[in-house]
Formats: structure tokens, sequence, C-alpha cells
């Protein structure tokens, strides 16, 4: 697929995805200004219909809100007494999201390559039996209670960390650090298991290979036949998955954001939830999800990218 | 004589010493499979001087291959050996893993048969040689490569210093095929074993690589085994060959002996299975009939019974012991009746009259006209 | 070597498809006669779980909403054995009658899922053509919206508003999670009846002019079955995890109506006094999961392999 095309896929989807949030409020059984503030009284709910554009037709409120939204305006929040802009604490929170996810997906990765490589050469082996089961009750702990399990056991028992709360790193390392680990931990472990037994599969393959024992003969270290000759040719669906994941990372960061109190996205989106601002969570909908289909696209562009190596394993 | 001069092999490496360079002696190796016990090898011995080449012959499943693996080392982890096999004097058999490390590449060497499969595709050709050097010889990274790049010259690749930085699947079948060389002999190894180093390369460049070879083992002095199914590919190039059937070597004799006073029935029909020029076209190939014996249950008797055209009741109850000629020295062969023997020659003739009878012209063709 | 993955940008998101092939052996040899102690000690679970959850009434445990106030916040003690939350409501009825909630979301929400998607999975792999050329790519795009926030965004937006009853915001939930899951089960789906639609026998019977929607449903659905089967079993376990996410949010189902996800959610504030009240019910919906997860690997594998034996 050419770029130009791949572009014009991205922007429909945009444009279906902001579609879909916009139609969010059309769902909404009842007049949403009755769930936004319900004891308002109607000089007010009348101000509240004007501002979002609640007394147009769909596809206009819906170019209006768009075109608000390229500009950076995402909606407003409705109180009673006030009418503040939704855009200022997203602006906040997204970076926190976003490092909650590079920061997983780093952490998944530095532990799951030498697990894979090391089980792979260790095949059958006690060791990659045991780590077998472990990756498939990782995969069985929903995120929210590892979570919760990993901040009494860390935070409330032993005190090593802080359970909520949150300081960027450029603020303090060591600050960051206490508030970072539980949370990232517990995001990165789901992967964990995947990116392990992805490459372990992918590198058991490998090792057959004739390159490998003619490696082997030439009186080269096991380590270094291992990561310096193995990985690389082993390496590309996991990070294929890694990449794609990337998406997935950013729905459990949302969780994990809720269960430690992490002012992200996702906490700021659970807030709207509750707060019933409406408006303001159908903004933050479109925003979670053009940031999915952004970066997929992006990592999509990436692999195109390193094309040597998709070609080389089409030719092999 | 520098050290480059030595890797190159523009110098021999090899000194002229006393005793073998390598002595095998009664190796045996088998595999444990789901249906027993496969034997590959079976109690072969053999002795190669330094500068020498050593032609190892069989059909697939002979086990050429897995004996040049097992004196190498490169066993896999299911394979149970016996037997010595002296490098140097030394008994190698029973290295751990770390002390065939130290051999492999820079006393022992192999040449593999894919040169695609071999070199690591996403690692460029150079790093693949001057990996080698730095590991063995600790070279830094400038004389690793000025090193590498004379390697490759040394194994006729043009051009070397761009092909340095090549990737192998941007170099044809038999310049891989050099590079595999240069990779083996990089660190100046006194053996090398070439496992059908053809097999996977057009008949052009066939010859071009046994040459290669040939130069290269004469320049450093270095021992060589080359194993093939191919007794065209050892004849020109050896100094000795051995024959192998059902993991047994069945004949083994200085070439030009073999060539000419062959005494295995085997090694006859490998003979006359090669094409030549010489024979008229559209001749019938002369296939071997039959099929390799089953190596977890082998039959008592000769291994190659079956499908002997000489087979006599004897072959089929006893096994015969590898011993050598009375007449030739240096000539082993396992045989009861050689192709030369009386009892041989005898079956030879009949089969020789059948023939002529079946392609004799009948008297109805004859110009003289048909019968009355 | 494995063909590069489709990184169109609408690729979906890989989190069950990977999820499989991660738990999944590729060596395939190791088919067991009947099951292994390990998958009758999951199915026991897993039965015991459902049994106690729909005979909850008949048990002799106290109601759920009953509040005892000496069991407040405490841990075990005699007469309830799993101690109690922060109301002092006994919580073993509570997880109890929570599984009653979950398990309805879980089966529910898959059952949906499954008819819906595994229905239009079976239409597009068998009869590929102009369903396929419509229906794929839509689900494509569906595909584009983080699931997690997509079953989020309907069911806030659906259920919103104070009085809505417990027996709605239950449908509401698995509607949600349902229509989310349409996508995925439906590529599943059509994946594995592509690979049997090729398959000889079913040529054979389309060229003898059977009709093709019995040619589906007689010969290509019977193949397919195990394989869905196994991604259900996965699926009711996502779907059960998802009603603890949607708890998070305050949107899952509500109390005093307990689910295994707002006992989690709504107790969170008492680790440091109660930590037994999320334990125990995380400890229940581990083991429940991978129970779950186990047994679809089970199904799997073993249909998996008979395949190969063909």
């Amino acid at each position: 697929m050419t770029i130009a095309k791949k572009v014009a896929q991205l922007l429909i989807t945009i444009v279906l995805v902001t579609l879909f949030a916009s139609f969010l409020l059309v769902l909404l059984p009842g007049d949403p200004v009755e769930v936004l503030i319900p004891f308002g009284s109607e000089e007010q709910r009348e101000a509240v219909r004007e501002d979002a554009g609640l007394n147009d037709p769909f596809l206009v409120r819906y170019g209006e809100w768009l075109g608000g939204f390229v500009q950076g305006d995402l909606g407003n929040y409705y109180t009673v007494s006030s009418i503040r802009p939704v855009a200022d604490q997203v602006s906040d929170a997204l970076p926190i999201s976003l490092t909650l996810v590079l920061e997983a997906q780093i952490l998944a990765l530095i532990i799951a390559i030498p697990l894979g490589v090391v089980t792979a050469y260790r095949s059958e082996t006690w060791f990659d039996r045991m780590s077998n089961t472990t990756a498939f009750a990782m995969l069985a702990i929903p995120t929210f209670a590892l979570g919760f399990l990993l901040q009494y056991i860390f935070s409330v028992e032993l005190g090593w960390f802080s359970s909520v709360g949150w300081t960027p790193i450029t603020e303090s390392l060591s600050g960051h650090l206490d508030k970072a680990v539980l949370p990232v931990i517990t995001l990165a472990v789901g992967q964990i298991a995947i990116y392990m037994r992805l490459l372990r599969s992918d590198m058991i393959a490998t090792l057959q290979s004739d390159f490998i024992t003619m490696a082997k003969a030439k009186g080269l270290s096991t380590r270094r036949i291992l990561f310096r000759h193995a990985l690389r040719p082993s390496s590309l669906t996991l990070l294929t998955v890694a990449g794609l994941n990337v998406g997935t990372l950013i729905g459990g960061a949302l969780i994990v954001e809720v269960v430690f109190s992490i002012p992200g996205i996702g906490l700021t989106l659970a807030q709207a939830i509750a707060s019933r601002q409406l408006v303001a969570f159908q903004s933050m909908v479109a925003i979670i999800a053009i940031i999915y289909v952004l970066v997929n696209f992006g990592v999509d562009l990436l692999y195109s990218a390193l094309d040597p190596r998709i070609r080389h394993a089409r030719t092999s | 004589m520098t050290r480059q001069e030595v890797l190159v092999g523009a110098v021999p490496s090899g000194v002229t010493g006393s005793g073998p360079l390598l002595d095998v002696r009664n190796v045996s190796t088998s595999f444990r499979s789901p249906r027993g016990m496969v034997r590959a090898v079976t109690d072969v011995s053999f002795t190669l001087e330094r500068g020498k080449t050593l032609g190892i012959v069989g059909e697939s499943g002979s086990g050429k291959s897995v004996l040049s693996r097992t004196i190498m080392g490169l066993l896999p982890g299911n394979a149970e050996r016996s037997g010595e096999v002296l490098f140097e004097g030394a008994d190698i058999g029973g290295l751990s893993p770390a002390g065939y490390r130290e051999l492999w590449g820079d006393e022992l060497a192999m040449v593999f048969q894919d040169p695609m499969t071999a070199l690591n595709p996403v690692m460029r050709v150079g790093r693949q040689i001057t990996e080698s050097l730095r590991f063995h010889l600790d070279m830094d990274k400038d004389e690793a490569k000025t090193t590498a790049i004379e390697l490759l010259r040394a194994v006729k690749i043009p051009e070397p210093e761009k092909r340095f930085k090549a990737y192998p699947h941007e170099m044809s079948g038999g310049m891989r095929q050099r590079v595999v060389i240069a990779v083996a002999l990089a660190c100046g190894p006194k053996l090398l074993f070439a496992d059908e180093p053809t097999t996977a390369l057009d008949v052009t460049v066939q010859a071009q690589i046994l040459d290669l070879l040939a130069e290269q083992q004469r320049q450093r002095y270095m021992a060589m085994i080359l194993v093939t199914h191919d007794l065209g590919v050892v004849a020109g190039r050896a100094h000795e060959i051995a024959v192998m059937y059902a993991g047994r070597i069945v004949e083994k004799a200085p070439t030009q002996v073999l060539f000419s006073e062959m005494k295995m029935p085997y090694t006859e029909a490998l003979l006359s299975a090669i094409p030549r020029l010489d024979q008229r076209s559209h001749s019938r190939l002369h296939a071997i009939g039959g099929a390799p014996p089953d190596l977890v249950n082998p039959p008592k008797g000769c291994p190659f019974s079956p499908r002997c055209p000489y087979v006599r009741d004897r072959c089929r109850d006893e096994l015969p012991p590898l011993q050598e000629s009375a007449t030739t020295p240096g000539h082993a062969f396992a045989c009861f009746y050689p192709v030369d023997s009386p009892e041989t020659l005898e079956i030879k003739e009949r089969i020789a009259a059948q023939q002529i009878l079946a392609t004799a012209p009948t008297l109805a063709d004859s110009p003289n006209g048909g019968g009355a | 070597m494995h063909e590069p993955p489709d990184l169109s940008v609408t690729h979906l998101d890989p989190s069950l498809e990977v999820v499989f092939s991660a738990i999944e052996e590729p060596e395939v040899a190791r088919a067991k006669k009947g099951m292994g102690p390990a998958a009758w000690v999951a199915l026991v679970w897993l039965v015991g779980m459902i049994l106690a959850a729909i005979l909850a009434p008949l048990l002799p445990i106290p109601d759920p909403r009953e509040s005892f106030a000496e069991i407040a916040r405490q841990g075990p003690s005699s007469g309830h054995i799993l101690g109690g939350d922060t109301n002092g409501r006994d919580m073993l009825s509570r997880i109890i009658y929570g599984g009653r909630a979950s398990f309805a979301i879980g089966f529910g929400a898959v059952a949906f899922g499954m008819l819906i998607g595994g229905f239009l999975g079976l239409v597009t792999g068998f009869f590929r053509g102009v369903s396929d050329t419509v229906l794929t790519p839509l689900m494509n795009i569906l595909l584009a919206i983080p699931q997690f926030v997509l079953a989020l965004s309907l069911v806030t937006v659906l259920a919103a508003g104070d009085d809505v009853g417990e027996l709605r915001r239950t449908a509401v939930i698995i509607l949600g999670l349902g229509l989310v899951s349409i996508p995925i089960l439906g590529r599943i789906t059509r994946a594995n009846t592509l690979q049997w639609s090729e398959r000889e026998f079913v040529m054979a019977s389309k060229a003898m002019g059977a009709k093709s929607f019995r040619t589906l449903f007689r010969e290509v659905l019977p193949n397919v079955v195990p394989a869905m089967l196994s991604i259900a079993l996965l699926g009711v376990g996502v779907a059960i995890v998802a009603e603890g996410g949607l708890s998070l949010f305050g949107v899952g189902v509500q109390g005093p109506t307990p689910s295994w996800g707002n006992i989690i959610a709504d107790n969170k504030g008492a680790l440091r006094t109660s930590p037994h009240i999320v334990l125990f019910t995380t400890i229940v919906l581990f083991l429940t999961v991978l129970a779950l997860n186990y047994l679809g690997d089970v199904v799997s594998r073993r249909f998996a392999f008979r395949e190969s034996v063909l």
C-alpha cells in the first residue's frame, strides 16, 4: 500500500471515529442537558445547549465540533455555575498517560527479551516450563487486580513506594520512581508474558538454522551466538507486535491510572463520567481514539521504513 | 612471514611433523530416536596427514556427513559416540563445549553445503569474517578489516573492499560460497571439512569452487576432508578416497588406485552412475537399484548385499571385514567377492552375454531377408 | 519464516489474538489422551463456581445485602469464613452472588458477540464476495477504536442517569461488551472458516450442488466450532475482567448488587484496613479467568492436533 493510500485510510478512520464519538450524545436516552446539570434553571440549560451546539442538527454540530476540535477546542465542562474548557485538563493529562505507556513498553521489552532468548535456548528444561506457567498466570490476572495487589504489598505493607499520585520525571527522578514503579510494572506484566513467548518461538525456529551451526563451528561463545546472531532475525514478530501493542497499552493505562490515582487522561475520563460531564467525556473519547489510530499509523510507517528486514522476511 | 600472510594463505601454516594430523579410531555414532538407536556411523577408522585431502564418498544416509560432524564435535544432544578421535595426538572426542570452542575456527573449520543458509542473513559479510578474527586472534577492528578484505581477495571475490559491506542476499550463490570458505579459513585452521560444498551450486560454478578449495589447501598446507556423493568431485582433487555405505567404510584407497583397481561392487556402481561424455546420447543412466538399509536394525552380513549384482550366500550371512589388499598396501576394502575375483567375473560375463542377446537383432531383421 | 503481519492502520487490537498465540505451544506434538489433570481441576473449579452462582439462593449463606455490624471490615471469623466488607456484609455471600452478575455478563456478552460475530465470520469466510468486501473493512474500522474505550463509552451513554434499573444496566453492559467483541470474534471465526472452506471435502460438497448454506452449516461449521469454543472461553474471561474495568470507572454493575468487579472497585479504599476484601475477590476472579484460559487452550490444542492428523 502506498503512503498516500495509507494516509487516506487514516483520515477516513479518524472521521469515522470522531463521528462515532459525536454520535454518543445522540445515543443518550433523554436530554443530555438533563444529565449535565440536573438542577439548573431553564435559562442555564439553554445557555449550555447553545454552547454545546445541542440545538443544531447532528451533522452541523459534528462539523462545528470537529472544527473546534482541530483547533484545540475540546468543548467545555458545564456546571450550574461555570463553563470551563476541557482542553486545559487534557493537555496536562496526556503527557502523563503517554509517559506511562512508554515506560511500560520499555520495561516489558527489557525483561521479555533476555527471558525469551534464554527460554528458547533452554527449551524443555524446568526453567522453560516454569516461565511458561508463569507467563500463563500473568496473562490471567486482570490489570486492575494486579495493580491493587501490588499496591497492597509494596505500598501499604512494605511501604517501599507511594500508592497514589504522580511526579513527572522532569521534576525529580526519585520522586518519579516512587510514584511510577508500581503502575509501570502493573501495566508491563501482561505484555512481558506475550513478548517473551513470541520471541521464544521465533528463536527456537532460528536456532535450527544452518547459519547458527556455522556460527557455532566458528567457535563463538554461546552468548554471542544467541544475542548477536540469533536474536536479530528472530525479532521481527516481536517488534511488530510490540508496535501494534502500544494501542492496547493505552487502554490498560486508563485502568492503571484509576487504580493508582494518576492524573492522566484515564483518570480525567473517569472524573468526567463521575460528574456526568458527557460533553467533555465525548471529547476525551475522541482524543483517545485518535491517538490510538495515530500511534498505529506511526508504527505502520516506521515498519515500512525498516523495509529491508521485512523484505528479507519475505524472501527467506 | 607475517600474520596476515599466514591467514590469507600466502604462506603455509601447517608444519611437517611426525604423526598424522588426524587419527580416527573405531569411531561409531548413534542417535537416540523413538524407533531405537539409529546407527549412523559404525566402526570407522582412518588417518589423515597434513596437507593431504581425503575424499569421503557415499549416498545420502551413508553416514558421511555424520562422520565429519562427529570428528568436528558438532553433534546434537541425542547423539552417542564411541571410539577415539586424535587430533595432533590428543583425543578430542570427549572435550567439553568450551574445549571444542577453542578448536573450532582456529584449528578445525567447516564449509557447509548451502551458502545461503550458512551465512547470517542480517549480518554483513565482512563482519562475519572479522568476528572470527577478533574473537580467536584478538585482532583490533582495523587489522581485522584489512585481513578480511585480503581473505575475500584470496577467495577470488572481485572488488573485495566493496563486498565487505554487502549482505549475503546481495551476492550470487557462487560468491556466497566463497565467503563461506573465507570465513572458514579466516583463522588458519589446520583441518578443513568441506561437506558437500558444491551441491547447492550451478555446475559451472562447482568446478571453480572446488579448484579454489584445492588451491587454498595447497597453499596453506592444510588437511582437508571433502565429503560428497559424487565420485566425480573427488576424482582429481583428493589424495585418498574412502567410500562409505550404511555407516561403514567399505573401500579406501589412494585415488589413482581406487579408480584403476577398484574392488567393491558398490564403488563400481557409483562410478558407472556418473554420466560420461563418451556414452552414447540417450543411453540409460545407470542407477543403483534398491534403497539404503535400515540403520536401526541393520541386516547381518554385508549391508550392500540386497542391492549387489554379484551377491552370494556368504555375503548375506557374514559381515565382510575391511582388510588391506595383499597386493596393494594402502588399499582396503570390505568384500568377499570383489570385482576382480573369479566368482564375480563369472557373473559379469553372464550379464554381458545376456545384454548382447537382448540387444542383438533378430533373424527377421537381418538384411538377408526373413526366414523361409 | 512467517509472513509479516498486515500492518494497515485499521489493524485490529491484537490483544486477544496475541494472547492466544502466546499461550499456545508451537510444537503441537503433545496430545494427551483425554484431558490432563490440570484441565480437570480447571473444569471442576469453573463448574463449581457457576453452580454456586446459579444455586446461590439455595445455599446456606446469608443475604448479600444484609449487614452484620460486628464483622464490618473484619477478616475471617467463625460463621463468616471470608470476613465482612466495609458495610458488614458477608464476603463469602457477596462473592458467590457476585459470580451471578459476573458470569451473566461474561457469558451473555460472549454469547451475543459470538452469535452475531460468529455468524458474520462464517458468512464472510465462506461466501467471500460482497459480504466480505463490505463487512470486513467495517469490522476493521470498529477495531480501530480501542475496545475498552468503546465499551466504556457505549455503557456510559446508554445507561446514563440515576434511575436506570439493575436489569437494564446489566443488559446494557452485556450489549456494550458484546458489541465490542463482535469484530474480533468475527475476524477469528472468519479466518478459521477460510481455512476450512478451502478443504477438498467442502469443495466436493459444493460441487455436488448442495445449497450453500447447507454446506456451510453441515460441513464447515462443525469443524470451526472447536476454534470458536476456544475463543469463547477466553472471551468470557475477558468480559468478566472488562466488567471490572467498567466498575472502576463507575459504570459497571451498581451496588448493592455485587459483582466481582464492583466489589474490588468499591473497596479499593479499604486496602489499608481490610485488605482481605479485595484480596479474596481478586483470588476468585484470577482463578476463574485462569481456568477459562486454560480450558480454552486445551480445547484449541486438542482439536488443532486432530486436524494435523488428518
